[in-house]
């Protein structure tokens, strides 16, 4: 029998390339292309009065500038919004090109095209703006007190106010037998991968075809947005995704300024041209996520259990807001976890600034969610002197509830449905795991030696796989192989990986057989992209589907061919053959000959399939109904997200003396469902974690009050090294498989980041003794806290 | 008016390039762009992140803060260097792919360089002595677990190949 690959460890089938430095990101390809750098807006807010662009002009090696004026038809309009909602009353998207106002440092004012980089920055630097420096607005405190506007017809700064509930919260808290209230920050953080942001266009004027490659998280998305800005058919527009250095989010805004300013470069002046951010560039112009500001009120009951729920929130949208409501409606939805209150409400104002514009960070309103949430129970527990499990254990949604209906929507349109999940079981895990029960002798031990540890853990809730849907396509070649293409992108998840591994098994072909290729418009037209943890999910399930599709043709074929019955027949190493008969056999290659009658004859594969006669004869060649070739087409369209959990633990030692924080232990229990490749899982959790780390301790954008981004350089904005990470994580899995695909899969990409900041809180207020209700933390924070707790003393 | 170049020879990973450069071209942009070794990457342009680090004589250097006619005459290793003579991964690469050390790959050249010099300098690290080789680099993706374990496997693989053999 052929090994089953689906929860194999396998090494990854992308690493060769990789290693041997021939990977292909953006920067690496169209090294004949013209380059492009961009004028950028100094101030965040202001009126452009003038650009003079004279001083640039006898810049040798300059090819063109444009500025607004130089755009026309859809290119002079605003960026497209791209997720609308009916709370969403004052969406306000950049040009561009800035027309007349900037509205965040960074802003793109000009682009200038020249022969390299180096060039097109000697010009940019001779392009003289003249400004009126309007008041700028400047974090959410500035933004609610509205006494300056970003936008002039924008009241209030609020571009969205949203409200969901679920039973009537204020009388049930008002009616509780304890109340408590909270107000929980979370500061800026960014996706920071380490590629920026690109892209390259080449116009082939002889076929009128525009050729587009971007470091995006979405190929189908960009191509629809280029094409309608520029007045293109889809079909004379192919986008293709190479190598990509990161995304972790921010890539999945499109198109950017860039992208479609440098296709209408390519197609004005005919020549390739391509943009390759820099690292500044990015902090800038690219977006930003996380900055939120929580007021709760909750009312429970003697055991610690919610009765009502209230949550109000503050949501910094930055500038302007392309992407939608998506981080503060997960927020909104994910801030329940693994808990049933007796009554939720919530309501958050989504507000501008002159900063970054924000979209979905890795985590994407959940780390946010899990922080208020879990910061909301320890506080319970604190209030009602129990154990912080046993209040988690008194709230949770128990395994014979699934599916859990919150009576609330989620970020897709669809209801807020749980599928799956055992949060009991779970959190007995990671007791066992972290060694809960035993900590609070370690503690004391501690303690007696002068050392300050403590304890904290974190459970959350996340929806992946989230639709509409992706599809796969599964092509059996002549020759055995196995060409698989679905539409959304990859930037280091494995996916070639993982979905040749889910298409060798369902095909029975040798895993070295199948080669997967995502994010190539001319391969699949048809994608969404790849976010929300919905890529396994997603295309995982697709590619399955369509391999079965494969599977059935061949197995059809393949009886005709063998005189037999399909039932009888099974697919081992790619050959077709009937069960207890071996020597009745056809390889997959052959198979796929007999598939399409063809007049003539190429390969070996055509002569071997000369000896089988298929197809009734008294029918056309290609019966009705049927299609040439050995392949499968198939989509999957779920009607709801699928909800994978987890729960984490830390602890945490700090310095008495310079309130330093050192993580001595980090435990996961995660629960994705069946995991494809446990490898790749724990891949993913590391990451997460990593970047989590980052968030809560060390990662912020530092604005001043005038709007400067005070460390837009990895100087300045503290990504962890090795050196800040947990020398060890340790993982335990849990796997609840999901009712609602195919392959039972969960989505695990965004887990490891999101309980972090909520955890690492818990475990710092447990080793300091009083309440942590802002992240990140840095020692000076610590250090602050500590004497207006009165506990400077060591 | 065009800018003045200078003649410059580099070796890199063992072959001799001539080349005319402007004095302000980076070492990265001209084994990336002149030479087409685009296996050297570039992350921050500031030598924060180190995924542009090459050898230079040897010793590990961010290429991304060189400029190319300072380094006229020198010994350039490069990604594209550290694959073995019969095309086979060299024993950090292999370390890489045995233990997933590696994500979305964009950081990884740059790990690769700096642990084949640490590693010629400490062929036998401990774990501390592996996070130490590494802490200079930045990677997104990883949470540096598996490159940790990665150096702990080169070293592994290093000590097994027999002298001479392999790229270091």
């Amino acid at each position: 029998m052929t090994t089953k690959l689906f929860g194999d460890p396998i090494p990854r089938v992308e690493d060769d390339r990789l290693l041997r430095g021939d990977g292909q990101y953006l920067d690496d390809l169209g090294n004949d292309a013209l380059e492009v750098a961009m004028v950028r807006s100094p101030h965040a807010h202001a009126r452009i009065v003038d650009i003079d662009v004279d001083a640039a002009l006898d810049v040798d090696g300059l090819v063109a500038i444009y500025t607004w004026d130089d755009l026309d038809g859809p290119m002079a309009e605003p960026l497209p919004l791209l997720i609308p909602h009916p709370t969403l009353t004052h969406a306000r998207t950049p040009y561009a090109l800035a027309k007349d106002e900037v509205n965040h440092v960074g802003e793109a004012i000009a682009m200038v095209v020249a022969t390299d980089r180096y060039v097109a920055e000697d010009a940019a630097g001779r392009i003289s703006v003249t400004y009126d420096p309007l008041p700028p607005v400047v974090g959410i405190a500035a933004a609610r007190a509205a006494t300056d506007l970003v936008h002039a017809d924008v009241p209030g700064n609020v571009a969205a106010r949203m409200r969901q509930s679920n039973g009537d919260a204020d009388a049930a808290i008002e009616a509780a037998p304890h109340r408590l209230s909270l107000d929980l920050d979370i500061e800026r953080s960014a996706s920071t991968p380490l590629e920026g942001r690109g892209v390259l266009a080449r116009w082939d004027t002889e076929s009128g075809r525009l050729r587009v490659w971007s470091s995006t998280q979405t190929s189908t998305g960009l191509r629809a947005a280029i094409a309608a800005r520029l007045q293109l058919d889809l079909g004379q527009v192919d986008v293709i995704v190479p190598d990509v250095g990161g995304g972790f989010g921010v890539k999945i805004v499109h198109p950017w300024p860039e992208e479609v300013l440098v296709a209408m470069a390519a197609r004005a002046l005919g020549r390739p041209v391509k943009f390759t951010e820099d690292r500044r560039e990015h902090f800038i112009a690219a977006a930003h996520e996380r900055g939120q500001a929580h007021h709760v009120e909750v009312g429970f009951d003697d055991e610690g259990r919610m009765l009502g729920l209230s949550v109000r929130f503050w949501h910094d949208n930055g500038a302007y807001i392309p992407y939608g409501l998506i981080v503060p409606i997960v927020t909104s939805t994910q801030l329940l976890g693994p808990y049933k209150p007796g009554a939720y409400t919530v309501e958050f104002e989504s507000l501008y600034t002159n900063t970054v514009l924000v979209t979905p960070y890795r985590g994407a309103g959940r780390v946010h969610a899990a922080f208020v949430m879990e910061r909301t129970v320890d506080a319970i527990a604190a209030e009602l002197g129990l154990d912080r499990t046993v209040v988690r254990e008194a709230n949770f949604i128990q395994p014979d509830e699934m599916p859990y209906d919150h009576g609330l929507m989620f970020q897709d349109g669809k209801p807020l449905r749980y599928d799956s999940g055992d949060f009991p079981a779970s959190l007995d895990k990671l007791k066992k795991l972290v060694g809960w029960d035993e900590f609070a002798a370690y503690r004391d031990e501690a303690r007696a030696e002068g050392r300050r540890v403590g304890i904290g853990l974190a459970c959350y809730v996340e929806g992946t796989g989230v639709g509409p849907y992706e599809g796969g396509h599964v092509h059996i070649e002549t020759s055995g192989r196995v060409k698989v293409a679905t539409g959304l992108t990859t930037q280091g998840q494995g996916h070639q990986t993982v979905f040749a591994q889910i298409v060798a098994d369902e095909l029975g072909v040798p895993f070295e057989d199948v080669e997967v290729v995502t994010g190539d418009t001319r391969r699949f037209p048809y994608a969404v992209g790849t976010f929300a943890s919905r890529a396994a999910v997603m295309s995982g399930s697709a590619v399955a589907l369509a391999a079965r599709r494969a599977r059935a043709k061949a197995l059809r074929i393949a009886a005709d061919a063998l005189e037999a019955s399909e039932d009888d027949l099974e697919i081992v190493d790619g050959i077709v053959r009937v069960r207890g008969a071996p020597e009745s056999q056809i390889a997959l290659g052959t198979v796929a000959v007999l598939s399409n009658p063809l007049r003539y004859a190429f390969d070996e594969a055509s002569k071997a399939a000369t000896q089988f006669a298929v197809g009734d004869p008294t029918k056309p060649p290609v019966p009705e109904g049927d299609e040439p070739g050995l392949e499968g087409r198939d989509y999957y369209s779920p009607n709801q997200s699928t909800f994978a959990n987890g729960m984490h633990a830390a602890v945490v030692e700090t310095d008495p003396d310079t309130a330093e924080i050192r993580i001595l232990r980090y435990c996961v229990v995660h629960d994705c469902g069946p995991m494809i490749n446990p490898r790749i899982v724990e891949g993913q959790i590391h990451g997460g974690v990593g970047q989590g780390v980052g968030g809560a301790l060390y990662e912020r954008m530092a604005y001043d009050e005038y709007g400067q981004l005070l460390n837009a350089s990895f100087m300045d904005f503290l990504m962890p090294y090795v050196t800040e990470v947990p020398e060890a994580i340790e993982i335990d899995h849990l796997e609840t498989p999901s009712p609602l695909n195919p392959l039972g899969i969960k989505g695990l990409g965004e887990a490891g980041i999101i309980p972090s900041s909520a955890v690492f809180a818990a475990a710092i207020e447990n080793a300091e003794g009083f309440p942590i209700r802002s992240m990140p933390i840095s020692p000076s924070e610590l250090f602050a806290l500590r004497r207006e707790f009165g506990r400077d003393g060591a | 008016m065009s800018e003045t170049t200078y003649a410059i020879r580099l070796r890199v990973n063992g072959v001799a390039y001539d080349l005319d450069v402007p004095a302000r071209r980076l070492l990265s942009d001209a084994l990336r762009h002149d030479l087409g070794l685009t296996g050297t990457h570039v992350g921050c342009e500031h030598g924060v992140c180190g995924a542009c680090t090459v050898l230079l004589d040897g010793e590990p250097a961010r290429s991304c803060l060189t400029l190319a006619v300072s380094v006229d005459g020198q010994e350039v290793t490069t990604v594209e260097g550290l694959t073995g003579s019969d095309g086979e991964l060299g024993p950090v690469q292999q370390a890489f792919k045995d233990c997933h050390g590696l994500q979305c790959g964009f950081c990884t050249p740059g790990f690769l360089t700096t642990i084949t010099a640490g590693l010629r300098d400490n062929p036998d690290p401990t774990r501390d002595d592996a996070r130490e080789m590494v802490a200079g680099n930045l990677c997104r993706c990883t949470g540096y677990q598996n490159i940790v374990a990665a150096v702990l496997r080169a070293a592994e693989l290093t000590r097994s190949t027999s002298p001479g053999d392999g790229a270091l």
